[in-house]
């Protein structure tokens, strides 16, 4: 140990690896969620899925990665050129950033830097919130600068479906932050971790309503089944994306697998208690300090994988809404429940003081 | 530190500011004012008030410029003719933004000690939670403009329903 560093080039040392390590394995759970969706998929429809690239098709990430670094990146002739280079930018870099604030593990100090979170902020859930409806730039600028009516449609579809459902969104959230009385990740996960799964907010907080809403405003969010009107193939040969190629194709693509691991791990923190585990205290610590240090981890990443085989059953189970279903299900349905929760929500904690 | 965040981000403001006025595209001023909206965010985030930055990036960024946006590409708008600008808006709109920059320094100037002075990213190594002190001050001393200004938004709601319906 060398002690002639100062806090501050402790923190920032650390704080640069945190963000390394975080960012590399955020990136390899996106190229093994496309693999994991394809094998369960493929399971689901009577088929194997990628088989032949390593053992049970193991390597075929890798193998997709290189083949879409090596694509020849093609530019359309008639698109507005900067704003073409920037949509997919905007898209990949608002997906990953929202990762930033999540709170990965137990409280773990190392020299004072706490090493599961990247940056614990007290309004940790308005920036994932924020930074989310940036994403949307990225999509809305990508079908406009690509000069195709297909692109346009479907990127038109894409913004007007992201902003109304995100008011539902927000407001399902209201009833989880009333009940831990703060918007920080950690002490909202605090607030659930008392008696393990009794004390989750699913269960013992009464959100379940709160918790289908969220779900399903944040499967339209990110444009995943039922709600991909945006790429609806049939329809908008590929929607938003249709003219972007190789590496600009695989942004979009990453973006959105990075986007169905975001809200994993906010379902996870607001209703499933974070990193806490689900037999509370009922099992004794075992193990030394650096096995209670990974095992919140684990049940972390435990969760949060559930959540993402929720995302892909969905896609093979339910097909495709109508546009005006998909919106009138939004505003008339969504909406009204989600105030219907705050007000019993609100109403239920006032009484009890 | 906090220093440099504050010129880089009022830089950035500025620049987008500028921007917006020369840029000929309805969509590239559009985007212009959502670095503008951005950079006042991370501003008000570097004084200490993180609800404000947090509420200006959804609210303004994240829903009115997507509006925005969104109208621009349904109207496919095209870019605008260069023209000299009528000779009303020069002779009034010059004096008028000085006037109005002028009055705005002297009621700052004059309000000084009323206002406090501003302590540029003081507030940002300590973490203040002052989400319960806005919604304090919002929902007791502010009431009635808080709930005055929500009656002007579903006025304003309600109009654009009647504009909307179709004739029977």
């Amino acid at each position: 140990m060398n002690d002639s560093l100062h806090d501050f080039e402790i923190f920032l040392l650390l704080s640069v690896l945190k963000v390394a390590v975080v960012l590399v394995i955020t990136l390899m759970c996106v190229a093994y969620t496309v693999l994991l969706e394809r094998k369960l998929l493929g399971r689901m429809q009577n088929r194997w899925g990628p088989s032949r690239v390593g053992p049970f098709g193991m390597l075929q990430p890798l193998v997709d990665g290189a083949k879409l670094f090596l694509k020849e990146d093609l530019m359309p002739l008639a698109v507005e050129r900067p704003l073409f280079l920037l949509a997919p930018v905007i898209a990949l870099g608002c997906a990953l950033i929202s990762v930033g604030v999540v709170p990965f593990g137990a409280v773990t100090r190392v020299r004072g830097v706490d090493m599961f979170e990247i940056a614990n902020v007290n309004i940790g859930l308005l920036v994932i919130l924020g930074i989310t409806s940036i994403g949307v730039y990225g999509i809305a600028l990508s079908g406009w600068s690509s000069n195709n009516k297909y692109s346009l449609l479907g990127s038109l579809r894409s913004t007007a479906q992201v902003v109304s459902y995100e008011l539902a969104l927000g407001l399902s959230l209201v009833g989880v932050v009333l009940r831990a009385q703060s918007l920080n990740l950690r002490t909202i996960v605090d607030s659930q971790s008392a008696h393990g799964i009794l004390s989750w907010n699913i269960f013992g907080g009464f959100q379940f309503v709160a918790f289908f809403i969220y779900m399903m405003a944040a499967y339209a969010e990110t444009n995943r089944a039922p709600f991909d009107l945006p790429e609806a193939e049939t329809e908008l040969v590929a929607g938003y994306h249709t003219e972007y190629s190789s590496m600009k194709f695989a942004m979009f693509f990453m973006a959105e697998y990075a986007n169905m691991i975001t809200v994993g791990c906010v379902a996870t923190l607001l209703f499933f208690g974070g990193a806490s585990s689900p037999f509370g205290h009922l099992i004794p610590a075992v193990g030394g300090r650096y096995v209670q240090a990974i095992l919140p981890v684990f049940w972390f990443v435990a969760k949060v994988f559930a959540f993402l085989a929720l995302y892909i059953w969905v896609r093979a189970t339910l097909p495709r809404f109508r546009y005006d279903q998909l919106m009138s299900f939004g505003w008339k349905f969504l909406l009204p429940l989600a105030m219907a929760n705050i007000i019993v929500t609100s109403f239920v904690l006032a009484l009890r003081g | 530190m906090q220093l440099a965040l504050f010129i880089i981000f009022g830089a950035l403001a500025l620049g987008g500011a500028l921007n917006l006025l020369f840029q000929r595209h309805p969509i590239n001023s559009a985007l212009s004012l959502v670095v503008v909206m951005m950079s006042l965010a991370v501003l008000y985030w570097s004084l200490g008030a993180e609800f404000l930055a947090a509420a200006q990036v959804i609210v303004y960024s994240g829903a009115i410029m997507v509006l925005f946006v969104f109208v621009i590409m349904l109207l496919n708008a095209g870019e605008e003719e260069r023209t000299n600008g009528s000779h009303a808006a020069s002779i009034v709109g010059f004096p008028g933004a000085a006037a109005i920059f002028c009055l705005l320094s002297f009621v700052f100037l004059s309000e000084r000690d009323a206002l406090g002075k501003a302590n540029v990213g003081g507030d940002l190594g300590n973490g203040a939670d002052n989400i319960a002190a806005v919604s304090q001050m919002l929902f007791t001393r502010q009431l009635l403009p808080f709930e005055v200004t929500s009656i002007l938004i579903l006025v304003a709601i309600l109009g654009a329903v009647v504009l909307a319906r179709k004739e029977q």
